[in-house]
């Protein structure tokens, strides 16, 4: 019964959202501000991910290829298409999901324990599209563009652990990348980078938003948040990857 | 004028309001008192449209809110102000972008118009050299000008204060009752204040309604306050033995019985309570 409440509830939040903005410059500074601080913000964590995420697959590819009949040019297209397929969009947004998600949640909780959501109410603003919208379009704008860049720092983290450690050539890298490629894959890699940028944003910003409490409530709901939003991912690629591969 | 008619409310199977009716007068400080959990904060978040009313109304001069349109609700809380309890300031922002919001989002003014607004209501709140302060930079007392200078900004018809001096000390305490006071008269505005303080409902209280468990109890001014009979007013109000005496001092005061250092050894000799026996048997 209380799952479905909380369903309802998250559904009336969304529904909220969508009225005239009282002011249509302020809302569009708060979507910069919310942009820089989601985008920037979270630009680090995804560039090391990223190096990483692509380096180690790359050398535990080439550690599972034992066969000599394989050519070297399969690593890179493994590396190529776990990274775009998963890793980039999936785990870079698991993390995301840490990263951000608790970040909006911890700040709209904060926002509603020392009664700043109720000063902009009583102000006559409408705290749900001005403080949960523009997070979410942010989100909607600067995930997948982070998304798009741990796939080229993925692949590139690949190419170079692979040249570093002697594993293959940066030449016999390239090669393997244009062969059989499909562009649907990138496609797919965004329209999940687009459905789990609205889950991190517009979940964490239920739980942070209905926070009742204290700072101990504010610290449970930024845990409720990331929780949810990562089995909420996890859900949401299942579901993508079958209905759409 | 805010009438508030019939007002219940309850969380859950708590009822928390019990048929409140009150008129709130315009040009004066309003005060709602009682012990915690008496309903006074719930009222008080009724009246701004916080909580929805399960029965009766507020009227905001012959504007029923309980009834009102989403837009025209939102029109009218324009025309409110709110000081909170916790000053309720945006931390990422600096005392002058506090003061500032409201006219950002409301107004159309020129940013030059905006910054003389904003440093008049600083100069009423008599705060110098704090605009590129962040509240987490200024003092309790301070945050509360702050407070009441966003909540005045746009020139509200009606102010709210959820306790004002609460956390401040009562020195604090009184300049900041001053200052409301003041406001209240020279904008005309509606003011109502929510407070435990004592020295608040004898200094500012022109129009007092006390709440005890979810119902009015009582309702008058400052000095009908000293001579109440309301056992449960009076145990809320003047609770220390001090208080008590103080109380005693105020109705000699009143009385003519005394005026201030006047008959003080008569007083010291005979006690305040025993005067005061005599001359009510006289009277009666």
């Amino acid at each position: 019964m209380k799952l479905f409440s909380t369903i309802g509830a998250y559904l009336l939040m969304l529904k909220g959202m969508f009225t005239k903005p009282e002011n249509f410059k302020m809302y569009w500074k708060e979507l910069m501000h919310q942009s820089v601080e989601i985008g920037m913000g979270s630009l680090w964590i995804v560039t090391i991910i990223s190096l990483f995420m692509g380096a180690v697959s790359a050398v535990q590819t080439a550690y599972q290829l034992t066969s000599p009949m394989l050519p070297k040019e399969t690593i890179a297209q493994v590396v190529r298409d776990t990274v775009i397929l998963e890793f980039a969009p999936t785990l870079v947004c698991i993390v995301l999901a840490g990263v951000v998600g608790s970040k909006i949640a911890g700040e709209l909780g904060n926002m509603r324990v020392s009664e700043q959501i109720d000063a902009l109410e009583i102000m006559g603003i409408n705290t749900k599209s001005y403080l949960i919208g523009p997070k979410i379009i942010a989100a909607l704008i600067t995930i997948p563009l982070l998304v798009v860049l741990a796939m080229v720092l993925g692949i590139y983290g690949g190419r170079l652990a692979g040249s570093l450690g002697g594993i293959l050539s940066g030449e016999t890298y390239d090669r393997g990348l244009l062969i059989n490629f499909f562009p649907k894959n990138v496609w797919f890699a965004l329209v999940k980078a687009y459905t789990f940028a609205f889950i991190i944003s517009s979940v964490s910003s239920f739980f942070g938003y209905n926070v009742k409490g204290g700072s101990l409530e504010i610290g449970r709901a930024s845990t409720t948040a990331v929780i949810t939003s990562c089995i909420l991912i996890l859900f949401a690629d299942y579901i993508l990857a079958f209905f759409i591969l | 004028m805010i009438e508030i008619k019939n007002v219940c409310k309850s969380f859950g199977d708590k009822e928390i309001l019990n048929d409140i009716s009150a008129v709130m007068e315009t040009g004066m400080t309003n005060l709602i008192i009682g012990t915690s959990g008496s309903g006074k904060t719930v009222l008080q978040k009724c009246m701004v449209g916080l909580f929805e009313v399960d029965k009766g109304d507020i009227i905001f001069d012959g504007k029923n809110l309980t009834n009102m349109a989403q837009e025209d609700r939102k029109e009218l809380r324009q025309q409110i102000g709110m000081l909170f309890q916790g000053s309720a300031l945006f931390d990422s922002m600096t005392v002058e972008q506090n003061v500032k919001f409201p006219l950002d989002m409301f107004t159309k003014w020129n940013h030059q118009k905006k910054i003389e607004r904003v440093n008049d209501v600083l100069a009423r709140v008599e705060l110098k050299d704090t605009n590129k302060k962040y509240p987490s930079e200024i003092s309790g007392g301070m945050k509360k000008r702050v407070g009441i200078a966003r909540a005045i900004v746009l020139r509200p018809k009606y102010l709210f204060c959820d306790e004002p001096n609460s956390g401040l000390d009562p020195q604090t305490s009184m300049v900041i009752d001053k200052l409301i006071h003041e406001i209240t008269k020279e904008y005309n505005i509606t003011t109502v204040i929510n407070t435990h303080d004592m020295n608040s409902v004898m200094e500012i209280g022109e129009n007092i309604l006390y709440l005890y468990n979810g119902k009015k109890e009582w309702e008058g001014s400052s000095k009908d306050i000293i001579f109440n009979k309301n056992k449960k007013l009076n145990e809320f109000i003047f609770a220390s033995e001090f208080l008590r005496d103080a109380k005693d001092m105020r109705m000699l005061e009143e009385k003519g019985i005394v005026d201030n250092d006047r008959n003080m050894e008569k007083i010291m000799r005979e006690g305040g309570a025993n005067l005061l026996m005599n001359d009510d048997d006289k009277s009666e």
